[in-house]
């Protein structure tokens, strides 16, 4: 059952994104930069939690998550050093994501040429 | 020609998207790309006998290796122009903003064209990721206690 809510989770996420693109001015940064503010919005009571449990990676991999785990790692430490948790802790989970596609996006640069 | 007239003419050349068939399409690539995550996450459950957070992670690092990499081959782009909003949203698509800026400002030097170049196009993301979650976690601190 996971397999289909994943489907219909990332689908509907997609979907609005699609329908947003097409009908307004906005562009894919704006889009993106709304999603993760929404993403977080959605954890202030713990509902994002809830989509995970039911859609798994699914919702594990639109941007909607970005703010998730952003808002999650803050949490992990704020309930336990306090509102200074916050700043210390923003960044654990999505650490991996951001430095491997640093990473690997300056070797392929020195690798690979531009196309265009 | 006065401007109205030309704006007429113009709204009439521009050649219209199709957006029912471009939703159709950004639904079924996403969803399908989402089921395959979930797909992905349980397989290396099974493989590494990790417990589903770590599998999570490390599908989302899957995902921004393979579009790391299709973007260096210039498939990305193409793909991006067919199913659009199904590999945008996705962490395929965050990703894709830092290796296309990266490869893009490659000719202009190590440190001033990839190193200040390099999230161009992710800041925006982290950028409102975190001025979001120092604001909604004080909220959330206020109301709940952590």
């Amino acid at each position: 059952m996971t397999y289909v809510y994943a489907f219909l989770f990332c689908g509907f996420v997609c979907l609005i994104a699609q329908i947003i693109l097409d009908n307004t001015k906005l562009t894919p940064g704006h889009v993106t930069s709304l999603f993760v503010v929404i993403g977080a919005f959605l954890d202030i009571f713990g509902i994002y939690d809830k989509i995970v449990l039911y859609a798994g990676a699914g919702a594990l991999i639109p941007i909607t998550s970005f703010g998730h785990l952003l808002i999650h790692g803050a949490m992990d430490t704020a309930s336990s050093l306090g509102p200074l948790g916050l700043a210390f802790g923003i960044f654990d989970l999505t650490a991996a994501g951001i430095s491997v596609a640093l990473f690997i996006s300056f070797v392929l640069a020195l690798i690979f040429k531009p196309r265009h | 020609m006065n401007k109205e007239k030309y704006k007429e003419i113009v709204s009439k050349n521009t050649p219209k998207e199709d957006t029912v068939k471009n939703g159709i399409i950004a639904f079924l690539v996403g969803g399908g790309l989402g089921a395959l995550s979930e797909l992905l996450l349980r397989l290396y459950c099974l493989l590494f006998d990790m417990p589903r957070k770590e599998a999570g992670v490390l599908v989302i690092l899957t995902l921004i290796v393979i579009a790391s990499v299709l973007t260096a081959l210039g498939v990305f782009d193409v793909l991006v122009s067919k199913v659009k909003a199904a590999l945008i949203i996705p962490i395929t698509g965050f990703a894709h903003s830092i290796s296309s800026s990266a490869l893009e400002y490659k000719h202009e030097g190590l440190v001033l064209g990839i190193g200040t170049n390099i999230f161009k196009l992710a800041g925006t993301v982290i950028l409102y990721g975190v001025v979001a979650v120092y604001f909604f976690g004080i909220i959330r601190l206020i109301i709940m206690g952590g």
